[in-house]
């Protein structure tokens, strides 16, 4: 189920490069696993289409509402490393939430590179290279840009799902000397947005609903998972975080005929160990699962490291439900924290921007008392 | 463990609910997952995601801000109640299928472990009316049964890393038709030129849970000539009306 599956009836899914003039950012490095990704392909599981879409739908609403952006506008969804893109349009405007990393903005005159503020959107013109360094804190994070991509959705969403070869760029992570076509040939200028408090932090423990076959696993199973520290696997990836550590006793046996899987799932295969089931979860499977993580938890969770530990804490329906709404309060809260970013470059282009809108362009005006 | 009566509201997370009716893979417990659907959607509740039926249970996707989970399971409750084990007409495929040596890499071993001959196997397998019970695994990937008894056998001790799109696999009470390249570990018998996945439709997917599939024999040189002409977007297979329902749903499988 890891490997690699094609498309075998028509051409992938998803734009593909395009060697045109459009308005684009191109790919120098691609990083190890950017993808685009959204808020996920909704309905048509029932097709075997498994859902998709970002990791830490926090971070990427984030990064979209620092670049102007609706919430679930899609995003380059950045694992462990970043890429380096090149500006091939008049102008854009980018921000970049989740794990911290260095983000750059490289000339050509041999200036240092300049970088940018934490959680501050930057405008970049044509030529200039955008560089996101390695990813501390949480593993994923989002580049947006404003406008979005002009990429074709695919069943009404632009997320990638890598293993089907459908959706996003090409139904694929980003390859150096992709175009990726921005949806707006130019940013306007204007004061530069920034998050103030606000992080993303990697959770040392989430909180799971029991079911809905904790039947299938003894009582022993049951206070095992609950009870142990479990450490993030190597093998992990966005179909599924596994765990390493105590093995969860079943009841009876560990094949069932298979049923639906919800994100979040926790599925315990024949060795004991649980796999937390994330965004590009097989639509259906045939494991017990014995839990489910809720799904304010799930932004977060999708940040952990391989090697980061990890507890369960049991929790009913009703605080989750609780739990969700208040994610979903802090979303709208976030849009309210929205600030400008200080310093003398905002007020810049402002001014640039008011003799613009006036008609007037006085290239001096920036440095007049 | 199977003690309590079905259906059974289960709970997974705060985003989804399962109504189970079984356990096995039944084909009266199909009609059941394939009944409340088709009431779940005509019911068209304000919260509900998605519907995903499965062999045995349906799972209900929903947003728990718009739809309390206790009224999306009481309102499932009410809906489950009453249903009829009862197949739906439905839609009925005939697939070319090819079961050439040439085109069913697995033949051999199959016919090794049957005592049968390829010829016996093509005749047994195609004059069973399939049941399409869910598709998962893979876009576009459909699990249907029941596999005549004489063909029933284990996955493959090695999966293969590729197995080519239309490849006509059964492993158990299951048959297949891979929808593309993947991975797989069933037995591979033969092939069709109908394409399971296709993005030039809208959906992609040809079947649907419900439907009912027979493979009509062709030969190797048909089912090159049809597979071109599938390729080239003209090979269009138009579902008929499934047989009538029938209370005489099959017994269960395992």
């Amino acid at each position: 189920m890891s490997a690699a599956a094609t498309n075998g009836a028509a051409a992938p899914a998803g734009s593909a490069p395009d060697a045109g003039d459009a308005p684009a950012l191109r790919v120098v490095a691609p990083g190890p696993a950017t993808t685009l990704q959204d808020a996920g392909r909704t309905g048509h599981q029932r097709f075997g289409i498994p859902v998709s879409g970002a990791m830490d739908r926090v971070a990427l609403a984030a990064a979209n509402l620092l670049a102007g952006n609706p919430p679930e506008t899609a995003a380059l969804e950045i694992a462990y490393l970043g890429p380096t893109l090149v500006v091939e349009a008049e102008s854009v405007r980018v921000a970049f939430a989740g794990g911290s990393a260095t983000v750059e903005v490289l000339d050509d005159t041999g200036e240092p590179p300049r970088k940018i503020p934490p959680l501050t959107s930057v405008r970049l013109v044509r030529g200039q290279r955008l560089r996101i360094g390695g990813l501390g804190g949480s593993v994923v994070g989002y580049l947006a840009v404003a406008g979005g991509f002009a990429v074709a959705p695919f069943l009404g969403s632009r997320a990638t799902l890598m293993r089907a070869g459908l959706g996003g760029f090409a139904g694929r992570a980003l390859q150096a000397g992709d175009r990726l076509p921005l949806a707006a040939a130019v940013a306007p200028l204007r004061d530069e947005t920034t998050l103030p408090d606000t992080t993303f932090p990697a959770p040392q423990r989430v909180r799971v609903v029991l079911g809905p076959q904790d039947d299938h696993f003894s009582d022993a199973g049951v206070a095992t998972f609950l009870g142990s520290t479990y450490k993030v696997s190597a093998a992990t990836d966005r179909m599924g975080m596994r765990l390493d550590g105590p093995a969860i006793a079943h009841a009876d046996g560990f094949n069932i005929v298979s049923d639906g899987i919800a994100p979040g799932a926790v599925q315990v295969p024949g060795n004991g160990l649980p796999i937390v089931l994330l965004a590009d979860r097989q639509t259906t499977g045939g494991y017990p699962k014995i839990a489910t993580v809720i799904s304010a938890d799930l932004p977060a969770l999708g940040r952990l490291a391989p090697g980061a530990t990890l507890t369960f804490e049991r929790v009913d329906l009703d605080a989750a439900v609780a739990a969700r709404r208040a994610l979903a309060a802090e979303l709208a809260a976030m849009a309210a924290r929205l600030v400008p970013a200080g310093g003398g470059v905002d007020i810049a282009a402002r001014i640039l921007s008011e003799n613009l809108i006036g008609g007037v362009v006085d290239m001096h005006a920036e440095h007049a008392p | 463990m199977s003690s309590e009566p079905h259906p059974r509201i289960l709970t997974s997370g705060d985003t989804a609910l399962v109504v189970e009716f079984g356990r096995e893979v039944d084909r009266r417990v199909s009609a059941l997952v394939l009944a409340l659907t088709r009431r779940l959607e005509a019911a068209a509740l304000d919260g509900v995601v998605e519907l995903v039926p499965t062999f045995r249970s349906l799972m209900v996707h929903y947003d728990p801000l718009v739809l309390a989970p206790s009224d999306l399971a009481a309102r499932l409750a009410a809906l489950a109640a009453g249903l009829d084990a009862v197949e739906e007409p439905g839609r009925l495929w005939r697939l070319p299928a090819c079961y050439d040596p040439a085109v069913a890499p697995d033949m051999a071993d199959v016919a090794a472990a049957t005592g049968m001959t390829p010829a016996e196997i093509a005749a047994v397998h195609s004059a069973e009316t399939y049941h399409v019970y869910m598709l998962g695994y893979l876009p576009g990937f459909p699990y249907m049964g029941d596999t005549p008894v004489p063909l029933r056998l284990p996955r493959r001790r090695d999966p293969r890393v590729k197995v080519p799109p239309g490849s006509i696999a059964i492993a158990t009470a299951m048959t297949a038709v891979y929808a593309i390249e993947s991975p797989g570990g069933w037995n591979l018998i033969g092939r069709t030129p109908a394409l399971m996945w296709d993005l030039r439709r809208d959906p992609p997917a040809l079947l649907a849970a419900g439907d009912k599939v027979r493979f009509e024999p062709v030969s190797l040189a048909d089912y090159e000539a049809l597979a071109a002409s599938a390729a080239a977007g003209t090979l269009v297979l138009t579902p008929e009306p499934a047989a009538a329902a029938s209370a005489a749903v099959p017994e269960s499988v395992t």
